[in-house]
């Protein structure tokens, strides 16, 4: 459902100086399964992607018993077009850290790290005030929280939670079967929580908020409101906090050019929106909430565009399944030749069936995830990848 | 070498003899001279009691760990699609004409290496390029040699 236009929101970077760490002592001034129940209550979905429901993974990990647990913020922000996690850790940090010390307390966990990209490392400085301001708060409300940064070494499928856990391992980062999940089975075998940074931002939001305010915003679906990286032919580019549940036609007519040929939403992992589709997709719905919107205008070629992806998927693929190691370097040349008039136009067919395959057989995804944005183009903007 | 030892005991000394001590030795290595060499893995194997083949997989495996020598300063262009869209190819050819260098090299000095990245975080801001952590938004060509004459003088 739409609610028909374009709301924005102002909460998850409304200013504070303290206002985070008095929220963290209200609530634990509550009961911790009511303030998980209020989570699960607000709708609150992951913003990392995958959109799991989050009051719902804190229930899992609040169960789990275990001397030590961990609870990591998943800051690997490498999804081509998304810079969101990036402004909240420079702008709101305690927003962050204050989300992540309800998750200590309220599921009984000591051990905070903060997976930060390597391509982040200059925001190590400040980021280490910030915790050692949170240390202060921390101890006077007797919660023992400790928070680390560790830093990433560069590799887009690190922020693909086990390959996360791997690589903190101190191994290649390479995606694990799941289950058994990271609630269960995570960073040194023990119980860990990985969420997003903008989810843990949002938990803290919920919390002031409480369950019933923060639902009041978006649709039945999508509640609450969402940070959108905007890049691209747009004069407003940008990060924007808006509600859930507008049309791509509200979206363009805020944010285009007036020349608008396709969106992408939802990064690379998602699908392209050509214009004749702008009045009937929804953003959330269906598609990826990753928050990664890109805008391209009629001079561009969206050749250019699935070329650049690909190369991207190609060179990310960690490597450990033939679908998605091969696959993506198939596709690659695949539209390489049907350009150069090396193979004929029917291949495109061959080559979207080629990535319906990899969306079956590949093990995480990145590898499944490619047919999103490839089928979309290439049904979509069909000339303009022959010609 | 005297170094790398210093290195590797001290995060042992952190993060214990354990695997988890891998990445966070390697990146001590490449903050003191930009890249991993094949003897120092073998050292590393050792310290960690690993397998020097295991090491070089791992450290293969991150783009931030090196193994060919670079220079003291690494040029990280964007090259993802809004940062093509508003020019990163006439950006990276003026990087190109003020180092005298192609893409993937180092100049001889070993002073700069210069190659191409997946996205930085910086879309809204390209085009974009990180020397070494800190990263330059909104470039143009024309702003290219003044940020390198900052770093020759360093
Ligand atoms: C290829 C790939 C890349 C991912 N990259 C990120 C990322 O950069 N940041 C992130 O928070 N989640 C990322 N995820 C999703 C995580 O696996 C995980 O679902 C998420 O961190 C959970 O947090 P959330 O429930 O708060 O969204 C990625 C997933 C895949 C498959
Ligand atoms: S789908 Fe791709 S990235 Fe994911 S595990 Fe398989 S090879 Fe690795």
């Amino acid at each position: 459902m739409s609610n028909n236009k374009l709301k924005r929101a102002d909460i998850l970077f409304s200013s504070y100086s303290v206002a985070p760490y008095e929220i963290l002592k209200r609530t634990m001034q509550k009961d911790k399964d009511f303030v998980i129940n209020e989570l699960t209550e607000s709708g609150l979905r992951g913003r990392g992607g995958a959109g799991f429901p989050t009051g719902l993974k804190w229930k899992f990990f609040a169960q789990e018993e275990n001397e030590t647990k961990y609870i990591i913020c998943n800051a690997d922000e490498g999804e081509p077009g998304t810079f969101k996690d990036r402004k909240l850790l420079v702008e709101v940090p305690r927003k962050v850290i204050s989300g992540m010390a309800i998750a200590a307390w309220a599921c009984n966990a000591k051990n905070g790290i903060i997976y930060l990209r390597a391509e982040y490392n200059n925001l190590i400085p400040e980021l280490k005030k910030e915790i050692e301001v949170f240390n202060e708060y921390a101890k006077k409300f007797n919660l023992e929280f400790n928070v680390e940064i560790y830093s990433g070494a560069g590799a887009y499928i690190c922020g693909e939670e086990t390959a996360l856990i791997e690589s903190m391992e101190g191994k290649r980062g390479e995606p694990r079967n799941k289950p058994p999940f990271p609630i269960q089975n995570g960073y040194l075998g023990k119980p860990t929580l990985v969420n997003n940074v903008e989810t843990f931002a949002a938990c803290s939001m919920v919390c002031r908020y409480g369950a019933a305010e923060y639902k009041s915003y978006g649709t039945s679906d999508q509640h609450g409101s969402k940070l959108f990286s905007l890049s691209g032919d747009s004069p407003k580019e940008g990060v924007h906090e808006l509600e859930l549940g507008m049309k791509v036609s509200d979206f363009v007519e805020e944010y285009g050019d007036g020349d608008t040929k396709a969106v992408q939403i939802g990064g690379v992992a998602g699908f392209c929106i050509p214009r004749k589709e702008f009045d009937t997709t929804i953003i959330g719905e269906g598609n990826t909430t990753g928050g990664a919107t890109m805008i391209f205008n009629s001079t561009r070629s969206m050749y250019n565009v699935i070329h650049n992806y690909l190369d991207f998927f190609a060179e990310e693929s960690c490597g450990q399944c033939t679908p998605c190691r091969i696959g993506t370097q198939q596709l690659l040349k695949g539209i390489e030749a049907v350009k150069s008039g090396e193979k004929p136009e029917s291949y495109l067919d061959d080559l979207v069936k080629l990535s319906k395959t990899m969306k079956l057989t590949s093990k995480c995804g990145l590898g499944q995830s490619v047919t999103n944005s490839f089928s979309s183009i290439v049904k979509n903007f069909r000339e303009e990848m022959i010609y | 070498m005297a170094e790398i030892a210093k290195i590797i005991q001290e995060k042992v000394e952190t993060y214990g003899r354990e695997r988890k001590a891998l990445i966070p030795i390697l990146q001590g290595i490449v903050a003191e001279k930009n890249y991993v060499e094949n003897q120092d893995m073998v050292s590393i194997a050792k310290a960690l009691d690993l397998s020097a083949a295991d090491v070089y997989g791992t450290a293969s495996f991150y783009s931030f760990i090196e193994n060919e020598e670079k220079g003291e300063f690494v040029i990280r262009v964007c090259k993802s699609i809004t940062c093509e869209m508003k020019g990163k190819h006439k950006v990276l050819k003026a990087l190109e004409d003020e180092l005298r260098i192609k893409l993937g090299e180092t100049t001889h000095n070993k002073k700069f290496s210069l190659v191409e990245t997946n996205c930085l975080g910086l879309c809204d801001v390209g085009p974009a390029m990180l020397v070494n952590e800190e990263p330059y938004t909104h470039l143009t060509p024309e702003k290219i040699h003044d940020v390198i004459s900052v770093y020759r003088n360093k």
